[in-house]
């Protein structure tokens, strides 16, 4: 015993006029790390052991306004800057209809604070390893007795002097309460804390491994299973049980529209260029001559085919007759195709079908240039 | 009859002691359930279960399982919203409004009165979130910053209630559970169970009894009970506002907040005698619980009872005085229309039944009381199905008018909401202190200091 520190002397009384009594010696005697324990507020305790009003309001009355204030900051700034919207011809920042929500905040900020500052703060709490803990004297103030503890970290405490003063109020019991002999927390233990992580790590990996690779159920299955038609798969939504919808009848898809002009010899008559010999236009027909044409006709359409006689070469495009086509014959055979040149349609759009023609005609220019041809190139 | 005024009755009667008053109350805490214990809790299971199956077939199947249609699109969902938040509000009055009142009788049921807030406001809380019909979706409901750029409108009374009952069931909560640390503390320095022992130091936070704590613990008492009195009032009147606000006529008037406010406290009290006659008898707390104190709550039911009448016959002058066609029509289609019935049960059980209350007799008797406070509690539920139903069956166009008529999943859900209040009652009773231990020891008798006495303690 001797050996164990002090925590404090108490004193137990089981009415509620000595308490009082005792409780003002105690504050007249002058010691300040001392308390009343009982197992409800006594009446008139607060002026006995001459203590300060709390000041708990304070915290509340920061927070409450706070509260207000930051509610009101956030509805101005939704309601009237991030997302303006104007609501049956009322004000942005209409502040008859933000009251409600501005006091039920204020309510929230103002109570949470108080409760949690009070318990947190004032307190000390949750505290559940203080010394007076499962000691007889806190069983007997948490029943129906009242007690005094003058504690050992008062500076004017002294063992003998307590025990005296204690006793001279006349109270039903007195003990001296000492710190317990060695504390020890289980729970900061190594072997504990490994066990923690151990359980940490199977559980984690038990539930990984359970949901999403043994019963990869929704939604633990990576989204694999989605209310939605896949392509080329069928689907119990239509009565015909295909995924994928058949278009209209009749439906044309877009640059696609059917060539009329299909098994005639010469259509040109009806067809005519559309397209003038601007440079784009003769740049996109380049282009695509050079890509489709090319290969059979050459690169100037003389016919001389880098195919190295796999193909039959074509006829040179600068002969007699193919100069006096029309511009819609030669766009008929790219389209429809002639003797053993299939149908250029599925490649080449319509628009670039005429720039073709266009580029074609200017190569044929090329080959065959007039004096005055000759004369504007120099020119230039 | 001759009784002297001047001295106050003792609020615990048969003049027990502290260590008695702890006894009584723990003991329910202390012994094994018996068999009445589990027969309630298979009966009010049974019900919470059928609801939560009507619930799960309309989460499956859709909203469409209920009743809800054109013209009548709020149904039983906001009928049992507003009644359940309106049961809560009696154990906010009784444990705040009554507290700052200085009125020493609540401390016996305060506690069990806060806890019925809790548990009708979680009731309350699940209607408008299953009524939205996607209940998945109901974080929509808070305004947090999210992708697509959009916030709550904050205009709108709806929003307002979102955070009215949040913040009412937050608030209730944290008051609850403020009064009972230091009844945890008192379960946890006389148990000698090992696990209670463990549960109720976790729960106490280590509370110590000290009366350097009691001092801040008695100001944020009061602090807490301060803000719950305006809120609990903000939170039917936030209630009521969601009708109030809208332009259909039977809604839009502006008796209406004060107006459900009485409503709540008038059904909530009924509540709170329905369920507090059989926890006493059941729990040998009649010295606690008092014949007293359900008297007094009669009383109040009485008082509120009378402003509701007053409020239906005001509606009625107003719906004539205003000139206002439409209103009127409503008012007549509610009295001979359709739904008549529904309207002569809310005034009978309302209006005409609590005035027997008139009579101490009757006031002072159980079967009398448990009668009484059952008609009020249907009545009551019956004012939110006028109010709701009738308004909306027949408003503006009578091209456009219909009938509402529940589905058995419409009673299912709500058989499941008592269920689940009754489920979690019984279960408070046998888990926690149904009356606050210190309170109650700081009113009794001797328990303060002489030079003291006759001063409110809380």
């Amino acid at each position: 015993m001797a050996n164990r520190k002090i925590f404090g002397v108490t004193a137990l009384f089981n009415d509620p006029n000595a308490i009082i009594a005792a409780a003002r010696k105690v504050a007249d005697a002058g010691f300040t790390k001392w308390d009343v324990n009982s197992p409800y507020p006594i009446h008139g305790i607060d002026k006995a052991m001459k203590m300060k009003p709390s000041k708990l309001g304070i915290i509340t009355l920061i927070f409450g306004l706070s509260g207000a204030v930051l509610a009101l900051i956030l509805m101005w700034w939704t309601m009237s800057v991030d997302y303006p919207m104007l609501i049956g011809g009322k004000p942005y920042f209409s502040l008859p209809a933000f009251v409600p929500v501005t006091f039920e905040v204020t309510v929230i900020f103002a109570t949470l604070s108080t409760v949690v500052s009070m318990f947190a703060f004032f307190f000390g709490l949750p505290s559940n390893s203080h010394v007076l803990h499962d000691t007889a004297y806190m069983k007997k103030v948490s029943r129906d007795h009242y007690g005094i503890i003058i504690e050992s970290r008062d500076p004017k405490f002294s063992e003998q002097t307590v025990l005296e003063l204690l006793k001279n109020l006349k109270p039903i019991s007195t003990e001296v309460i000492y710190y317990p002999e060695k504390e020890s927390y289980p729970i900061f233990e190594p072997r504990f804390l490994i066990f923690l992580f151990g359980v940490a790590v199977v559980v984690s990996l038990g539930t990984y491994l359970t949901l999403n690779k043994l019963m990869y159920i929704v939604p633990f299955d990576w989204m694999d299973k989605q209310a939605k038609v896949i392509p080329q798969t069928s689907s119990e939504f239509f009565a015909d049980g295909r995924g994928m919808r058949l278009p209209v009848e009749g439906t044309v898809a877009k640059g696609f529209i059917p060539y009329p002009f299909e098994g005639q010899t010469n259509p040109s008559e009806v067809l005519s260029n559309p397209y003038f010999p601007t440079k784009e236009n003769l740049q996109l027909g380049q282009r695509k001559f050079l890509t489709y044409c090319s290969p059979c006709h050459g690169n100037y359409g003389d016919g001389d085919s880098r195919l190295a006689g796999q193909f039959p070469n074509p006829p040179t495009l600068h002969s007699e007759r193919a100069r006096n086509f029309q511009d819609g014959m030669i766009y008929h055979i790219i389209t429809v195709g002639q003797n053993v040149m299939p149908s250029y349609a599925s490649q080449v759009t319509r628009e670039e079908r005429w720039a073709i023609v266009n580029y074609i005609r200017a190569l044929q220019r090329a080959k065959n240039a007039t004096d005055a041809d000759l004369k504007l190139v120099k020119a230039e | 009859m001759s009784k002297d005024y001047s001295v106050e009755a003792p609020v615990v009667a048969g003049r027990l002691s502290l260590a008695e008053i702890e006894e009584l109350v723990a003991k329910p805490l202390d012994t094994k359930p018996d068999k009445k214990f589990f027969i309630a809790l298979t009966i009010s299971g049974t019900a919470l279960l059928i609801g939560a199956i009507c619930l799960a077939y309309t989460f499956y199947y859709g909203i469409g399982m209920w009743g809800n249609n054109q013209p009548v699109g709020w149904g039983f969902g906001i009928v049992n919203f507003v009644f359940w938040v309106g049961i809560g509000h009696a154990g906010t009055l009784i444990s705040a409004i009554l507290f700052l009142l200085r009125q020493k009788w609540r401390t016996g049921i305060a506690r069990f009165a806060e806890a019925m807030t809790i548990f009708a406001v979680m009731c309350a809380g699940i209607f408008p979130i299953i009524h939205t019909g996607r209940p998945w979706l109901a974080g929509y409901l808070t305004p947090y910053p999210n992708q697509h750029g959009l916030w709550v409108n904050f205009t709108s009374p709806l929003v307002w209630d979102v955070f009215a009952v949040s913040v009412y069931f937050t608030v209730s909560l944290v008051f609850w559970y403020t009064g009972l640390i230091p009844d945890f503390a008192t379960l946890r320095d006389r148990t000698t169970s090992k696990i209670k022992k463990t549960i109720y130091s976790i729960f106490s936070l280590g509370w110590r009894h000290s009366s350097r704590h009691w001092l801040h613990y008695e100001k944020a008492y009061v602090i807490l009970a301060g803000f719950a009195t305006p809120l609990v009032l903000s939170v039917h009147t936030i209630v009521s506002f969601d009708f109030a606000v809208s332009i259909m006529p039977g809604w839009h008037t502006t008796i209406f907040p004060p107006y459900f406010v009485a409503g709540a406290i008038f059904s909530g009290f009924a509540m709170v005698v329905t369920v507090l006659v059989f926890v006493r008898k059941i729990f040998d707390l009649q010295n606690i619980i008092t014949i007293d104190h359900l008297e007094k709550m009669n009383k109040v039911i009485l008082a509120t009872g009378m402003m509701v009448g007053y409020a239906y016959s005001m509606e009625f002058f107003i719906a004539w005085y205003s000139g206002v066609q439409f209103e009127q029509f409503v008012f007549l289609n509610r009295m001979f229309g359709p739904y008549a019935w529904a309207y002569w049960t809310m005034v009978s059980c309302n209006v005409i039944f609590p005035q027997f209350f008139w009579f101490k007799k009757i006031r002072r008797s159980i079967p009398a009381m448990i009668v009484i406070v059952l008609f009020v509690n249907v009545g009551m539920w019956f004012e939110r199905f006028v109010i709701v139903v009738t308004s909306l069956h027949r408003d503006f166009l009578p091209s456009s008018w219909g009938m509402f008529t529940p589905t058995l999943y419409d009673a299912g859900i709500l058989l499941g909401s008592f269920g689940l209040f009754f489920t979690l009652v019984i279960l408070f009773t046998k888990a926690l202190p149904v009356i606050s231990i210190a309170e109650v020891k700081a009113v009794a008798d001797g328990a303060q200091p002489t030079h003291h006495r006759g001063e409110h303690h809380g």
